[in-house]
């Protein structure tokens, strides 16, 4: 998904004869956007979303933007790439203005270490299995309610870059930042997580 | 190695500092949490790589982090892959109309 316009091969035909009648505003071509690209962009926008009725607004605003930027879609990228993009814009403005509990700050949360660089505190053992932390809804309900807990930067960076999958330039653009500020805030978010997901993956001894 | 003692005060922690000091490219425990997002994304230059994977073998408490981190990623990733949060095979009749609604009303 590289934007390097000189070596980017041309759109698939298929893309390319769509894009052309979305410019000259045919009505069916609408129609055949929003059903042939919608059902993948809705199960991302619910993903990012966690609320059905969100994730269908976002849906809406995002193929309305769509619509009204046609024009200017250059072809740089997959036209599936860019709608994705652009739910993901809609996503994040949308999240940004939800009223959320209190955050937490997470400089408690990352490691801590000495004077030499060692780390300063004993790391209990990661011995719990993914399985069977999965298997119980109340482990999935905590483990979404850490990731919404997280300040919105770093919230922001996992869920495009963890879960998204966006590559780190790619999150970059989204997010208006440098490659570098992606990867120290996603370190950061990744640490933070960890730290509260860590009582799920070490066994208690009782 | 046990890693129930603070580092800079214990025989382990000398042995390590000993280590780090002869031992050309021999990573902290503060490094290998620099390198940490390029690790997972198998983008290290090779000599750090073999540096971070030394340390690991050397520090239980990395290891234990690393292993830690990997499964906090994992468990993320997991929950949001939930069976109902898979691509639907149409979008709703209803959300289709009111989108192309929504159009022509730009219009």
């Amino acid at each position: 998904m590289s934007d390097a316009a000189s070596s980017q091969p041309a759109l698939p035909a298929d893309d390319s004869a769509l894009v052309e009648r979305l410019r000259r505003g045919e009505e069916a071509a609408f129609r055949e956007l929003v059903e042939s690209r919608g059902p993948r962009l809705l199960a991302a926008a619910r993903r990012l979303m966690g609320d059905e009725h969100e994730a269908q607004d976002c849906l809406q605003d995002a193929f309305i933007r769509a619509f009204r930027a046609i024009g200017r879609f250059e072809g740089r990228s997959m036209l599936s790439t860019w709608l994705h993009r652009i739910v993901i814009n809609v996503c994040m403005t949308r999240l940004a203005a939800r009223t959320r509990r209190a955050e937490e700050s997470i400089d408690d949360l990352l490691p801590g270490f000495d004077e030499d660089g060692w780390r300063s505190d004993a790391v209990p053992a990661a011995e719990r299995g993914v399985e069977s932390i999965v298997a119980e809804q109340e482990n999935r309900v905590l483990i979404r309610t850490a990731i919404d807990q997280l300040p919105e930067n770093y919230r922001t960076v996992i869920m495009l870059r963890d879960l998204e999958e966006l590559d780190t330039a790619e999150t970059a653009e989204v997010l208006g930042i440098t490659t570098t500020a992606v990867k120290l805030r996603l370190h950061r978010a990744r640490a933070a997580l960890r730290a509260k997901l860590e009582p799920l993956f070490v066994e208690s001894k009782s | 190695m046990t890693g129930d003692h603070r580092h800079g005060r214990s025989m382990i922690g000398r042995i390590k500092r000993m280590m780090a000091k002869s031992m050309h490219g021999m990573l902290a425990c503060r490094e290998m949490d620099d390198f940490m997002v390029d690790y997972f994304d198998g983008k290290l230059p090779t000599g750090t790589r073999l540096s971070f994977d030394l340390h690991l073998r050397l520090c239980p408490r990395c290891r234990e982090y690393v292993r830690g981190y990997r499964k906090s990623m994992e468990l993320a990733r997991r929950v949001f892959e939930e069976p109902d949060a898979e691509v639907p095979e149409e979008v709703p009749a209803e959300l289709v109309s009111a989108i192309l609604d929504a159009r022509r009303r730009q219009d």
